[in-house]
C-alpha cells in the first residue's frame, strides 16, 4: 500500500486560484490524486498543500516536475513513506439504537476516537489518525449504517528531515533580486 | 509617481522594450488604448481579428527573438486570442497578451461582454494576472516579461478591468523584480555533462536531434562546434529547423511523420540520440516504443518536465542549451564517424526525399523550390499549416536560425498571414514569405487588410490545390478515398488581393511559376501569387499514424525525378 500511495508536499503562494491552478494541472494532465488538503504553513502567505497521488496510475515525478512549473508553486517535495507522519480527520455520523449505542461507544474508545453529537438515531464520531486507522474503524462502524461521512485527506510531514519550509524561509531572506 | 493604470502599462512596457503591439480596441480597453498617442514609441498594429493579432505576435517574437505584444477588449475580444495564446503556448514562444476586462464591481454579474478570461487562459499561458488594482501594475507588467521571456518561454496573460485603467496610483517605475518561485534552472549539472562527454566520446554511431530550443537559447554555434568536433550528424525537428545550416555537410535534414527518410533512417540506427532543445512530440518520434531503439539518450532541456514525459532517457541535463553546449564542447575529443557519416550519405542517395517528379502541371514543390531559387535561400518562409508547410520545410533549404516561421505543436491553420505580417513588422530589412494553403489562407484572409493598411511587403504564395490538402491525402491513405468535406471552393484569389489594394497574378502553368516568384521579387510592396497546384499531390515521405518511424511511406516512384540535390 504505502509503495503505491506517495506524499507530496507543495508550498505555495497564498494568492487568489492558487488552488484552481493546482486542480486544474491535475485534470488536464489525467493525473489521478487520492487526496488533496490545503491549510496554512507557518510562514505567512505561504499555504502547504499535501498531495497524495496513485503511483500506480501516475508517475509521480511528473506529477512533481508539472507542480514545481506553476508559477505560484514554491517548492514541491515528496515525503517518504518510512519517515512520514500523517493524519487525517473524519467525521463519520453512525445510525444508533438503544442496544447499539453502547457497543459502537465501545469501537470508539477501543480507536480513541471522540463522540462529538449525541442524538436519539444517530452519533457523530470524530476520528484522527492515518489512513489505515481511519478505514478500520470505518470498516468496523459500517454494519451499524454510516448516515454522514466527511474526510480532510491526508496532511503530512517528516519525522526527522529538515523541513521545506526552511529552505523557503532561506530563499526568501535572499530573494532572487534581478536589476535589468 | 502619479499615473493612472493605463500610463503605468505604457510605462512599463516601454521599460520592458517594446516597441510593436498588436491588437483591436473595444470598450473594456479603450480607457487603455486612449493612452496610447501619448506614447508615440509605442507601434500599435490594428489587425482584423484578435486571432491574427496573437499569431502577428507570435511572428514578430518568433523573427526577432523578443517579446510578442497583443490587446484585446473583452469577452468575445479575448477569446479570439485564445487560438493564439495556446499557439505560443504549445510552441514556447514568448508573448504578453492584454486584455481589457469589465469594471471591477460588474465582474461575476455576467456584465455586458464580460468572460472568465482569465479562468480560460489558464491551462494555455505560462502564467495570468487578473489586475486587481492599478498599484500593483508595474510589479505584474515587469513579472510578466520576466516570465514570459525567461526559462522556457511561453505567454503570460495580463486581465485589466476597465476601471483599473483609469484608476490613479503613485508608483515607482521600474517595479524592483522579486519572485519567490520562479528561478529557472541555466546551468547544466556537471556530473550529468561530463557523463554526457563520455557517452559521445564512445559512440560510433552518435545523432544530433535539435529543437527549437536551440533556436531560442541562441545556440547555433555551440551546437555547430559540438557537430564539427565529434563529427556528429545533425537532424532537426520542425520547429528546429534552421538552428544548423541546412547547407552544412553535416545536416541531415528533418525528422518525423514528413522527415526525410534518410533522417528517420538514422534515428532507427543510432547508438546515441543527443537530443537538444526538443521534447519528443510525437509528430516526432511515432510510436514511442520503437522510437530510436538502439540508442542511448542524452536529453538537453530547459524544462526540467520534458525530462522522461515522452521517452525513456539515459543522461537528461537540465538547463539552457547555450549554457550546456558551451560546457559540454570543452570536454569533447576530436574524433571521427566517417563510415556513419558516409553511410547517412548513401541513405540520401537511395532514398532522396527531395527530389521533384516531371509534371507539365505546377507542382507545390515545383513552386517552393523556385521561391528557395529566387530569392537565393535568404527569405524568411512563414506557413499556416497542411501539405504547404511541410512542402515549404522540406522543399525550402533554410541557413539561418528562425527563418521558417511555422506553427508546430498546436498546428494551427490561419497562421501563416498574420504571423508573416508580425516578421515582417520585426525585421523590416528581411524578405519574409508567407506559403500557405488555400484552406488555411481562408481561415485568417481578412488579414490582407492589415497589410495594405501597415503597407507591409510580405510576399504571399497559395499553394491552391482547392482541398484541404493534408487531411485528404488522409482519406486518401486511411479512409479510401472517401472525400468528405475536403473539397473546398475558393474565391477568386487575385480578385480578393486586387479589392485589397495588392497587386496578385495566377499561376497555372509550369513556365507561369519563374515569372511569377520573379515579379513578387521586383514589387516593392505586398503580392499575392495563387498558384494552381496539382490537386492530389501528396507528402512523401511519410510515417502512417501510429507506426513505427521504419514504416515510413516514400514516394512512388512515377517519372524520372528532374531534381537532384
Amino acid at each position: 500500500m504505502a509503495a503505491v500511495k506517495h506524499t507530496l508536499v507543495a508550498l505555495v503562494e497564498d494568492k487568489p486560484g492558487v488552488l484552481n491552478r493546482v486542480a486544474s494541472l491535475f485534470r488536464r494532465r489525467g493525473f489521478n490524486i487520492e487526496s488533496i488538503a490545503v491549510g496554512h504553513s507557518e510562514l505567512p502567505n505561504i499555504s502547504r498543500m499535501t498531495i497524495v497521488v496513485d503511483g500506480k496510475t501516475t508517475s509521480v515525478e511528473q506529477v512533481r516536475k508539472q507542480l514545481e512549473k506553476v508559477i505560484d508553486v514554491v517548492r514541491v517535495v515528496e515525503i517518504d513513506s518510512d519517515d512520514m507522519i500523517s493524519r487525517e480527520l473524519a467525521l463519520i455520523k453512525v445510525k444508533t439504537t438503544p442496544t447499539t449505542r453502547s457497543e459502537i461507544m465501545q469501537i470508539v474508545g477501543i480507536f480513541r476516537a471522540n463522540i462529538v453529537d449525541v442524538g436519539i438515531e444517530a452519533v457523530t464520531v470524530e476520528v484522527t489518525g492515518d489512513d489505515e486507522k481511519i478505514n478500520s474503524l470505518l470498516r468496523l462502524l459500517a454494519g451499524f449504517g454510516i448516515r454522514e461521512l466527511a474526510r480532510t485527506g491526508r496532511i503530512a510531514m517528516t519525522r526527522r528531515g529538515a523541513s521545506p519550509m526552511k529552505e523557503v524561509s532561506k530563499t526568501r531572506a535572499g530573494r532572487q533580486k534581478i536589476e535589468k | 509617481m502619479k499615473m493612472t493604470g493605463a500610463q503605468i502599462i505604457c510605462e512599463a512596457m516601454i521599460q520592458e522594450g517594446v516597441e510593436v503591439a498588436f491588437g483591436i480596441l473595444g470598450g473594456s480597453v479603450l480607457p487603455f488604448y486612449d493612452t496610447l498617442p501619448q506614447y508615440p514609441q509605442l507601434r500599435h498594429v490594428l489587425v482584423r481579428h484578435e486571432q491574427g493579432a496573437a499569431h502577428a505576435a507570435d511572428g514578430y517574437a518568433r523573427a526577432t527573438g523578443k517579446v510578442g505584444v497583443c490587446f484585446a477588449t473583452s469577452g468575445p475580444g479575448a477569446t479570439n486570442l485564445v487560438t493564439g495564446i495556446a499557439n505560443a503556448h504549445l510552441d514556447s514562444v514568448p508573448m504578453v497578451a492584454i486584455t481589457g476586462q469589465v469594471s471591477r464591481p460588474f465582474i461575476g454579474k455576467d456584465a455586458f461582454q464580460e468572460v472568465d478570461i482569465t479562468g480560460i487562459t489558464l491551462p494555455i499561458t505560462k502564467h495570468n494576472y487578473l489586475v486587481t488594482d492599478a498599484a500593483s501594475l508595474p510589479k505584474i507588467v515587469r513579472e510578466a516579461f520576466h516570465i514570459a521571456r525567461t526559462g522556457r518561454p511561453g505567454p503570460v496573460h495580463i486581465d485589466v478591468p476597465k476601471d483599473v485603467f483609469t484608476e490613479e496610483a503613485e508608483v515607482n517605475l521600474p517595479a524592483k523584480l522579486s519572485m519567490m518561485s520562479y528561478k529557472p534552472t541555466l546551468q547544466g549539472h556537471p556530473a550529468q555533462i561530463k557523463k554526457a562527454s563520455r557517452l559521445i566520446n564512445e559512440a560510433r554511431r552518435p545523432l544530433i536531434l535539435a529543437g527549437r530550443g536551440v533556436n531560442i537559447s541562441g545556440a547555433y554555434d555551440g551546437l555547430k562546434k559540438l557537430a564539427e568536433t565529434a563529427q556528429i550528424p545533425v537532424v532537426t525537428t520542425l520547429l528546429g529547423i534552421g538552428c544548423f545550416p541546412e547547407s552544412h555537410i553535416l545536416s541531415f535534414g528533418m525528422v518525423g511523420m514528413h522527415g526525410m527518410a534518410y533522417a528517420n533512417m538514422a534515428l532507427n540506427t543510432t547508438d546515441l540520440l543527443i537530443a537538444i532543445g526538443m521534447r519528443f512530440d510525437d509528430r516526432v518520434t511515432s510510436m514511442v516504443s520503437s522510437f530510436a531503439p538502439k540508442a542511448k539518450i542524452i536529453h538537453i532541456d530547459i524544462d526540467p518536465a520534458e525530462i522522461g514525459k515522452n521517452v525513456r532517457v539515459d543522461v537528461p541535463i537540465v538547463g539552457d542549451v547555450k549554457a550546456v553546449l558551451k560546457e559540454l564542447n570543452k570536454q569533447l575529443e576530436s574524433v571521427q564517424h566517417v563510415d556513419w557519416v558516409n553511410q547517412l550519405d548513401n541513405w540520401r542517395k537511395e532514398h532522396p526525399s527531395t527530389d521533384i517528379r516531371d509534371s507539365d502541371g505546377v507542382l507545390p514543390q515545383y513552386v517552393v523550390r523556385k521561391i528557395y531559387d529566387i530569392t537565393k535561400g535568404q527569405a524568411t518562409i512563414v506557413t499556416g499549416v497542411g501539405q504547404h508547410q511541410m512542402w515549404a520545410a522540406q522543399h525550402y533549404w533554410y541557413d539561418k536560425p528562425n527563418t521558417l516561421i511555422s506553427s508546430g505543436g498546436l498546428g494551427t491553420m490561419g497562421f501563416g498571414l498574420p504571423a508573416a505580417i508580425g516578421a515582417k513588422i520585426g525585421c523590416p530589412e528581411d524578405t519574409v514569405w508567407c506559403i500557405d494553403g488555400d484552406g488555411s489562407f481562408q481561415m485568417t484572409i481578412q488579414e490582407l487588410a492589415t497589410i495594405t493598411q501597415e503597407r507591409t511587403a510580405v510576399k504571399i504564395a497559395i499553394l491552391n490545390n482547392g482541398y484541404l490538402g493534408m487531411v485528404r491525402q488522409w482519406q486518401e491513405m486511411f479512409y479510401e478515398k472517401r472525400y468528405v468535406a475536403t473539397p473546398l471552393s475558393g474565391p477568386d484569389f487575385v480578385k480578393i488581393a486586387e479589392a485589397y489594394g495588392i497587386p496578385a497574378v495566377r499561376a497555372e502553368r509550369r513556365e507561369d511559376v519563374i515569372p511569377a516568384v520573379e515579379q513578387a521579387m521586383a514589387e516593392e510592396g505586398p503580392y499575392l501569387i495563387d498558384f494552381r497546384v496539382e490537386p492530389e499531390e501528396n507528402v512523401y515521405p511519410m510515417v502512417p499514424p501510429g507506426a513505427s518511424l521504419s514504416e515510413q511511406l516514400e514516394a512512388p516512384v512515377k517519372e524520372e525525378a528532374i531534381w537532384q540535390q
